[in-house]
């Protein structure tokens, strides 16, 4: 996984709430038995329409925000089904930074298994960053390690994050190996427990 | 006296491998319910790194997401055909048990961890699949998991987790006639929003919970997802405890009595607390359907659609207007009025031997409205042939429904089973979301009963009034 630390890109707002995860990669791109390619069908059903069009209404279609890497959104993003096909989709279409007001857990952890910063922000910080990203290309620099977001123009917002998955996002760690140095203590739980 | 505690808070303490400041808990895994569709890249992974799962006794696996439910052994989609032999081939490589297509323990991982008695009280339970939380009915810690925690459970049987809130929902009082679990657990996210439950495991305690079978139990902790908890259980009693008396993998005779005796211990304490207790009054509850794009849209049956005037908020005027354009209604109409022309009963939330025998019990003698195209999914082979035995299919055949073999189906359209855009379709499953049984279909969350009653009536009405009517 590559380590995040200081990160500058362009805001794609996407004003809704309750996004799930059956819209961020819709079911029919389920069947792929590999992590990667799934970029392509990432909001399929509101990206698409029935012929297979891009919708110009639709946010990630518009020329302006080609190229974004911070993906704003409404509140319980990434609610319903724990596939994580939804942040490998987010992740390959080319976002590295969600910022909402509140997360699913599931999808949050899976987040963080994918090197993506899920940021929780205020509702009324997020409506700031969706208006500003709506009238013009806006870019964000997000630095992880000060846990603070900042625009050129003076806007700053701070963000919370417990310390366990800034470590492994700062890092770009690789869990399963993190855990396996505790192989005595798992060994040690089994021998007690069995 | 030592400090009482909750069953949360048991359950946890009980399975914490390592603790250390400023970290997730390292928590053991008892058991691990792998399926087709989460599962591949975690095996990849693990090959790619050279690991073995560490425990497959405590791994076990099945195929549900993707199978047809008529002509199983034939998948015609390729790409449905190829996740099915990725997981077998993926269970000989790595040595899990896996409950084949055609095995007769076969079903929706949901319905047959249960049914098998793999699920158990205190045990720490998970997949990758939200709707974990159904085992935890048994008092079991249980919940769902992305892929990259299917694998380190695969190569490690244990995952990081932070100690989470607990959170008592309270059930005062008794359910009223023809009102189901569906419904109770429809209106408290209903009434508490479909993310009260966020950062929380759930305890659901009181009078209608304790009233409840396993099967209704189990109904009731499935949809604790759908209010934003990654688990939800129940204390243990003896309700649980005879329901798994004798299932194939618990232990046997006197063994079974002295589980059963560590299984009560782990109930709530007396005097326990929670980080937080929100109540509802189970007389209240009526039979609900959903209106909207997630389960927290759901109103009575006896009341109107909302309407985007009701609410003050912006974002919320908002998704109203836009559920109400996805759904194709208008505000303001009573949802009784509302025509269908899907019915499905099946899913982990409603697709066991108890579902399908009040269903039936509803239709018997009837016939199911020309306008309405009706299927019935028993969630597992068992369910299947014990629903046989009793002769239910005849009865759903006679009114006019399809019988087919179990699987996920149309609870989500992975297989064929899929509802055609801009119809409409009364579903005893889980989730209402946008193109959830298919692109542009429309989706009504309701208990096998209400599903029943719509599939005869053609459109929704009220369960109660439909069988009174019956009697008279
Ligand atoms: S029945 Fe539906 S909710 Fe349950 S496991 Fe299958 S797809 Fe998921």
């Amino acid at each position: 996984m590559e380590p995040l630390r200081i990160h500058e890109g362009l805001v794609c707002p996407l004003n809704r709430t309750n996004i799930d995860t059956d819209q961020i990669i819709p079911k029919q791109f389920l069947k792929r038995i590999e992590r990667s390619g799934f970029g392509q069908f990432l909001f399929y059903n509101w990206r698409f329409d029935d012929d297979g069009n891009p919708r110009p209404d639709f946010p990630l279609n518009a020329s302006q925000y080609k190229g974004a890497s911070i993906l704003v959104a409404g509140e319980n993003f990434g609610c319903g089904s724990s596939r994580e096909h939804a942040p490998w989709a987010i992740q390959d279409f080319g976002f590295k930074v969600i910022i909402a007001p509140s997360y699913a857990d599931i999808f949050k952890n899976n987040c963080v298994k994918n090197g993506i910063l899920a940021i929780q922000a205020t509702e009324e910080e997020v409506q700031t960053i969706i208006k500003k990203a709506e009238t013009k290309g806006y870019t964000l620099t997000v630095n992880l390690e000060k846990q603070v977001v900042t625009d050129k123009e003076g806007f700053e917002i701070h963000f919370d994050i417990a310390p366990y998955p800034k470590e492994m996002l700062l890092n770009g760690w690789d869990e399963i190996g993190v855990t396996l140095n505790y192989e005595d203590k798992i060994k040690q739980y089994e021998l007690a427990h069995s | 006296m030592q400090t009482p505690k909750n069953i949360i808070q048991k359950i946890w303490e009980q399975h914490v491998v390592h603790q250390e400041e400023g970290k997730p808990d390292l928590l053991y895994i008892d058991l691990h319910l792998v399926h087709e569709v989460t599962s591949p890249q975690a095996f990849e992974g693990l090959r790619m790194n050279g690991r073995k799962v560490r425990r497959p006794d405590l791994t076990y696996a099945t195929m549900d997401h993707n199978v047809p439910t008529r002509e199983r052994h034939m998948i015609k989609d390729p790409i449905s055909k190829k996740q099915i032999d990725t997981l077998k081939q993926n269970c000989q490589e790595f040595g899990v048990t896996l409950a084949d297509i055609n095995h007769p323990d076969n079903g929706i991982v949901h319905v047959i961890g249960p049914e098998l008695g793999l699920t158990q009280p205190g045990k720490t339970i998970v997949c990758g699949d939200s709707h974990t939380s159904t085992h935890g009915a048994f008092g079991a810690l249980a919940f769902g998991i992305g892929t990259s925690e299917v694998e380190h459970v695969l190569a490690t049987q244990t995952l990081w987790q932070a100690r989470p809130k607990t959170l008592n929902v309270k059930v005062n009082g008794k359910l009223g006639t023809g009102v189901t679990a569906k419904d109770l657990i429809l209106a408290i996210i209903g009434k508490f929003g479909v993310k009260f439950g966020t950062g929380y495991v759930i305890e659901y305690t009181g009078e209608a919970i304790r009233a409840m079978s396993m099967e209704e139990r189990m109904t009731v902790c499935n949809m604790s997802i759908e209010g934003g908890a990654r688990a939800g259980l129940i204390s243990p009693d003896d309700t649980t405890i005879e329901y798994l008396r004798g299932r194939k993998y618990v232990p046997q005779g006197e063994a079974f009595e002295a589980a059963a005796a560590r299984w009560k211990a782990l109930a709530t304490d007396e005097g326990a607390v929670y980080d937080a207790v929100v109540e509802i009054d189970a007389a209240e509850v009526e039979p609900q359907v959903t209106w909207g794009t997630n389960p927290g849209m759901c109103i009575p049956v006896t009341a109107n659609v909302p309407s985007p005037e009701d609410t003050e908020k912006a974002s919320e005027k908002d998704e109203i207007k836009r559920a109400l354009k996805y759904m194709g209604l208008e505000a303001g109409q009573p949802i009784s009025s509302v025509k269908i022309d899907h019915v499905f009963i099946g899913s982990c939330t409603n697709s066991r031997l108890s579902d399908l025998r009040k269903a039936a019990e509803v239709i018997r003698g009837k016939r199911v409205a020309p306008s309405v195209k009706a299927i019935v999914v028993p969630g597992s082979f068992s369910v299947k042939l014990a629903a046989e035995k009793e002769g239910l299919d005849q009865v759903f055949t006679e009114a006019g429904f399809e019988w087919r073999d179990s699987g996920c189906s149309m609870c989500l359209g992975m297989n064929d089973d899929i509802i055609p855009s801009g119809e409409r379709c009364a579903s005893t499953s889980n989730r209402n979301f946008e193109g959830r049984q298919g692109k542009g279909a429309r989706t009504h969350l309701v208990s096998p009963e209400m599903a029943a009653a719509a599939a005869i009536a053609g459109h929704f009405v009220d369960v109660r009034k439909f069988t009174a009517q019956e009697v008279m």
